[in-house]
């Protein structure tokens, strides 16, 4: 993974310590709140319901385990014990205290961290593939390039006080596993037809309250053009992006009103006129951060164990948790595991400090160090040997965190909802523990299978509803919790938004809803295999409508 | 009276601004509107002009080499139009002097330096709030960043490629 030069280090710390003396500042009345608020946005600090928030970024997920022992240290010493993970594949701490919050950061870089950008009208956290340099069919891990874009979005003086915030995402593998289609930029590394590696760039996708499936803004671009090609695609937003309404400043809304032609012909003006060279990387800092990503050197591992497949017969709840939970990787012999954050009854995305501990020290063991955290809120050990799968599991049990259901119906995603955030009309927490716990029998999930129910708890759409194969959006309707549901969407290559069912629901009717939803589309599929998005694509929103509505006619 | 801050520190603003309705002099250092600035071009002026941040920086190219001074409009600190308006006139070759007017706080200079700005105007409201030495302390704060091609502040990729030339790696 990236490592820290001392000039990463001294830019960490030097904003550590403008930050310390801002919240001076702030205490002493020499900046006002509303002056104050974009300041401590831009170094993650939100302030919640009923308490300050810090979101840390981890850049596309990447964590080694000493960073996540002080993330566990954190929670421990300025929390309640443990943390949220999001998906934007950062962690929030629900419970600081703004005088704690320089301390913290400190602690942080000392880590090689930093919560710079992780809110904001700025360029947010660079999101990536959880299996990047792990799937085969990948033409080149997206972090190299996730981490260009970190450093040249950090501070950046022209594009850190944008109409709104602005959200990348990479993926180096054909199969979207980082939602690019959904993000103010998708960048996409492809092989052209002279089989030169470049990249497909998508702009103007995004969810919130008026969701937006990406369109593409360059079909090939050079990876030297990197930075001022996306410099361009930022000043044309930053000049022209509507600043009159804060719900139409995102830059979905230009490309749309602009028309993707017209908005290109600008964007490509401005790469075409701009003093390029002045902005380009120099050559060698590319290669000099692909150095940092290069595969690990994995011993030779037999591909299938005797004792591995020994102990799938001897313990099924390992089988499923190997079918389930495991994902082949390119190098024989290993695979990449995912710890799922969503048992029964549990607040999706969080670990308590001994959780995350444990995590550290397994990744350390059977993992090479390396942790991704995943914008599903689970976290996944990329390098492991087969042979070692067992060990792992033994080790995830202890801590509570051995569910078999990655991609499985309780594999839910949920923003914090109302019982954080102040932004929310709705809980959406107790929404997927209900579902949780109804699901829980995991025979019966298996019987299911393939399905992601996404939660948020007020329009901005933070737990991704629309592009959940059923979502689920908390609304205030005259004082009472409404929730709608969607059906259809989807959020890989084959990105769609979800089809409103109709009029929402009450609260306590949500899990009978889900149920009925599911127990439709058991009845409707052709064969264990046709998952329920292959269903619903089949058959279309009717039959859900009648299950859902007929009898309140 | 706005407080007038640069680099070197506060200093008496030299520069008048003329309202929509003043009468037009016919010497002196004047800010202009932008939609008075045809008239004001042939009188005998120091001449600036103000543009708003919802205007095209383009469109002041032809007047370039008229031009001492491009006053541009910060209607609250948080509208950021103004740094890519600042680096556009002067990537456009615009060599005066370019004036932020509005209420930035003292955070945002540095990125306004960088940005190509030489100078802010500040209504009493913030001057009074952020003293001078709140100001001073701004530039270098952070003293590498990460992009190129910047005014003022340097960048750590050029910086990393010197390290490496200088250890012998490069």
């Amino acid at each position: 993974m990236y490592r820290y030069d001392e000039f990463d280090h001294r830019f960490v710390n030097e904003r550590v310590a403008e930050f310390r003396d801002q919240v001076e500042r702030r205490l002493t009345g020499a900046l006002n709140e509303a002056e104050f608020k974009p300041l401590r946005l831009m170094n993650g600090l939100y302030l919640q319901l009923h308490a300050y928030m810090l979101r840390v970024a981890v850049p596309y997920g990447t964590l080694d385990s000493r960073q996540m022992r002080m993330l566990a240290h954190i929670a421990e010493t300025w929390d309640k014990g443990y943390g949220h993970f999001t998906t934007r594949q950062n962690i929030q701490f629900n419970w600081p205290r703004l005088k704690d919050v320089p301390d913290i950061l400190e602690a942080l870089a000392s880590v090689e961290m930093h919560a710079i950008q992780t809110s904001g009208n700025c360029i947010r956290n660079i999101t990536s593939d959880p299996y990047s340099g792990v799937a085969p069919e990948e033409i080149e891990d997206p972090r190299i390039t996730a981490e260009m874009l970190r450093q040249w979005s950090s501070l950046h003086p022209e594009f850190t006080y944008l109409g709104r915030k602005f959200k990348f995402a990479v993926t180096g593998s054909e199969h979207d596993r980082a939602a690019i289609k959904v993000h103010d930029i998708g960048i996409q590394i492809i092989r052209n037809e002279a089989g030169e590696v470049g990249y497909r760039v998508l702009v103007g996708g995004g969810l919130g309250r008026t969701p937006m499936i990406g369109k593409e803004l360059r079909a090939f671009l050079p990876k030297a053009d990197l930075l001022p090609y996306v410099e361009a695609a930022l000043r044309v937003y930053n000049l022209h992006g509507r600043r009159d309404n804060k719900y139409k400043a995102r830059i979905k809304i230009l490309v749309h009103e602009t028309g993707i032609d017209e908005f290109r012909a600008q964007v490509e003006h401005e790469f075409a006129t701009m003093d390029r060279a002045a902005v380009t990387a120099p050559e060698g800092e590319m290669e000099r951060i692909a150095a940092y990503f290069a595969p690990p050197e994995l011993a030779t591992k037999p591909p299938a164990p005797v004792e591995f497949e020994r102990m799938q017969k001897l313990d099924p709840d390992f089988a499923q948790w190997v079918e389930r939970n495991t994902y082949a990787h390119r190098v024989p012999g290993y695979a990449a595991a995912t710890i799922s954050l969503k048992p029964i009854g549990g607040a999706p995305g969080d670990a308590t400090a001994e959780q995350m501990r444990v995590m550290a020290d397994l990744a350390e063991t059977y993992s090479v160090d390396a942790m991704r955290v995943t914008h599903e809120q689970n976290i996944v050990l990329p390098h492991v040997a087969i042979g070692d799968l067992y060990k792992l599991y033994r080790g995830l049990a202890s801590i509570g965190l051995d569910m078999p259901n990655k991609g499985l119906v309780t594999d839910i995603i949920a923003c914090p909802g109302l019982d954080y955030c102040a932004l929310a009309t709705a809980r959406s927490i107790p929404v997927a523990q209900a579902i949780s716990n109804r699901f829980a029998d995991n025979k019966r999930q298996r019987e299911i299978g393939p399905l992601s129910i996404k939660i948020s708890g007020c329009i901005n759409a933070c737990g991704h509803h629309h592009i959940g194969h059923i979502g689920i959006l908390g609304l205030d309707k005259a004082g009472v919790e409404s929730y709608q549901i969607t059906l259809g969407g989807e959020s890989t290559e084959d990105a769609r938004l979800g089809d409103r069912t109709g009029p929402g629901f009450g609260y306590d009717e949500v899990p009978g809803v889900v149920e009925k939803i599911i127990d439709t589309y058991l009845d409707l599929r052709e064969g264990q295999r046709e998952t329920f998005f292959q269903t619903y694509r089949r058959v279309g929103m009717e039959p859900f409508k009648e299950a859902l509505y007929a009898t309140a006619d | 009276m706005p407080q007038l801050i640069d680099r070197l520190g506060t200093a008496k603003d030299p520069w008048v601004t003329l309202g929509a309705e003043d009468v037009l002099p016919d010497s002196g250092a004047m800010i202009v509107p932008l939609e008075r600035l045809a008239e004001a071009l042939d009188a005998g002026l120091e001449l600036g002009v103000h543009l708003p941040n919802d205007t095209d920086p383009a469109g002041l190219k032809p007047y370039f080499d008229r031009l001492s001074l491009i006053s541009v409009g910060f209607p609250s600190f948080s509208d950021g139009r103004g740094f890519s308006i600042g680096h556009c006139l002067r990537e456009f070759g615009f060599q005066g002097r370019l004036r932020a007017t509005g209420p930035v706080i003292s955070d945002q200079f540095d990125y306004l330096l960088a940005c190509g700005f030489d100078e802010v105007s500040l209504p009493d409201s913030i001057a009074e709030r952020q003293p001078l030495e709140h100001w001073a302390a701004t530039p270098g704060r952070i003293s590498l960043g990460y992009q190129r091609g910047l005014a003022g502040r340097g960048s750590i990729l050029d910086a990393r490629r010197a390290a490496s030339y200088a250890a012998g790696r490069g």
